[in-house]
């Protein structure tokens, strides 16, 4: 980003929708809009507030001015990017560099999804991955998107660094000990790394229990002006610095299967907030399985580079270690409704304002939400941070 | 195997290639502005935007990047082949294209060479075998 954003906007509302079932049997518009105001609610907002739009889930074609029909309002600031699960961190990022430019006040980010209603209806196939280079270039060979994918580097970054089986199992079993802490995650039962390697394969090197579920569920954020924030219902989270990057869509067209680019927005959104991973009290690294969270503390400086497998080996993810991480018990265990990135910014946002009971993570003034979207193609990576981090 | 493999029919950027397999030939574009390789087919060049294309011949021989052993088929076409490893092979010659080697799986660094499953309509099929 150019602008420097750093506190000018801050996330002032959150709210998400899951289910114990995993199922949640409704029209996406009435889901979008039930979210829209709890998110509202949680601000102390109102949609007569909101200037600004960002989706791309739910439309036909024009996914927020769709949207901003439905809901009444006359959006002058709207974002429909599409990079996946990177989506809602790019939305943040847009809408704080609006808010900084003046060309938004209070920008309402939303996702909606409900797969488990697609799968009732019979879709498979490649899906959203169906583009006519994946149609002729990968799918002849069998691949199932996006397992097969995560899969290779996953099996890539074991052969070039030794990252073992257990040590991807750990980030697993981590996850769900933050689930068990979480009375609205879908899957609450304690596992051991022995669970993990027992589950089965679908796709090696990946197990069953590395692999995120498919959940149907939603999630709102409510985004604002600094000095508009501070006058609302609940203790700001303040966007300290907020980047993208996109390397690639096909995983046979990725560089280096070991690096993302996670590794261009990491390092730049750190150098937007004046901050170092050392900073960092809590991150919610997307983690549609594990393979994600192992290249993401890599990429954004966590660990150096090959070395996320001992990083994370000891627990250091889990509740009482050196990093938290996927505190809500992740797309592992708390909801996966085929894009996590906005239920990321929810997380760190309640985390940081000390709403998250059993599972809250001690004074928290800093937070990273790092979504990853495609096949490890794109990301977005914010930061933020509490009054006290200004 | 009664069920076929799904491959679309050749796109305007990949005609060449597929004419190629059916003399069981594994060919990719040089660019001729920067001389690299490029794949998969396409009408500009994504390393220095040149708009020369010129197909060569590849040896066929690369090297395993990166393996998954799938244990479901994810095509009806490969149900007797479960399971199966999706690759990422490194030709010689400097590109990577997704493949498959059937029966026992390689592993990363392991010596493939291509080989051909043939396609209803004359085309055929570039996988990879262990050497």
């Amino acid at each position: 980003m150019t602008t420097d954003i750093r506190g000018a906007a801050a996330v002032v509302g959150v709210a998400d929708e899951v289910s114990p079932t995993g199922v949640i049997d409704v029209p996406l518009r009435e889901l979008e809009a039930r979210v829209i105001t709890a998110a509202l609610a949680d601000a102390g907002l109102s949609l007569r507030d909101v200037d600004g739009l960002c989706t791309c889930t739910g439309g036909a074609l024009m996914h927020s001015v769709e949207l901003a029909e439905y809901l009444g309002i006359t959006p002058r600031f709207t974002d429909a990017t599409q990079t996946g699960g990177a989506s809602y961190g790019l939305y943040v990022e847009h809408a704080a560099a609006a808010i900084a430019a003046g060309e938004a006040e209070t920008v309402v980010i939303v996702y909606a999804s409900t797969p488990r209603a697609a799968r009732k209806r019979g879709e498979k196939g490649l899906g959203v991955f169906a583009t006519p280079e994946r149609l002729e270039w990968e799918n002849p060979f069998g691949v199932m998107l996006p397992i097969s994918a995560y899969a290779l580097a996953a099996n890539r970054h074991m052969a070039t660094f030794g990252t073992t089986a257990a040590q991807l199992a750990q980030i697993a079993v981590d996850t769900r000990r933050w689930a068990v802490m979480n009375p609205r995650a879908h899957l609450r039962e304690t596992i051991t790394v022995n669970d993990v390697l027992d589950s089965g394969f679908i796709a090696e090197p990946l197990h069953k229990l590395e692999c995120c579920l498919v959940t149907d569920g939603a999630a709102a954020l409510v985004v604002t002006s600094a000095e508009r924030a501070r006058d609302l219902a609940k203790p700001p989270a303040f966007v300290l610095g907020a980047a993208s990057a996109a390397s690639h869509a096909m995983i046979s067209q990725m560089p280096d299967l070991t690096v993302t680019p996670g590794g261009l927005s990491g390092p730049a959104a750190f150098r937007a907030a004046g901050l170092t991973p050392a900073d960092i009290d809590v991150v919610e690294l997307y983690d549609s399985f594990t393979i994600t969270v192992l290249l993401a503390l890599e990429d954004l400086g966590f660990c150096p580079k090959g070395e996320g497998g001992p990083f994370v080996a000891d627990g250091a993810l889990g509740p009482g270690g050196t990093l938290p991480g996927q505190t809500s018990g992740g797309g592992l265990a708390y909801t996966h409704p085929g894009a996590f990135g906005a239920f990321l910014l929810v997380e760190a946002t309640r985390q940081l304002r000390g709403e998250c009971g059993e599972r809250q993570v001690p004074e928290t003034k800093t937070a990273v939400a790092h979504g990853t979207g495609g096949v490890l193609s794109a990301t977005s990576t914010v930061i933020l941070g509490t009054e006290a981090t200004l | 195997m009664t069920d076929t493999l799904p491959v679309p029919p050749p796109s305007r950027a990949s005609s060449p290639f597929w004419d190629a397999t059916r003399r069981r030939e594994l060919t990719v574009q040089r660019c001729e502005s920067c001389a690299r390789l490029v794949w998969y087919p396409r009408f500009v060049c994504p390393h220095c935007g040149g708009s020369s294309l010129q197909w060569e011949k590849l040896s066929g021989d690369g090297v395993v990047y990166a393996v998954s052993v799938h244990h479901r088929a994810a095509l009806p076409a490969l149900a007797d082949k479960v399971p199966y490893s999706v690759v990422l092979v490194d030709l010689d010659e400097g590109v990577r294209m997704m493949s498959n080697v059937f029966g026992p799986p390689p592993t990363v660094g392991d010596r493939v060479t291509v080989t051909w499953v043939p396609l209803e309509d004359g085309r055929n099929l570039a996988v990879f075998e262990t050497k």
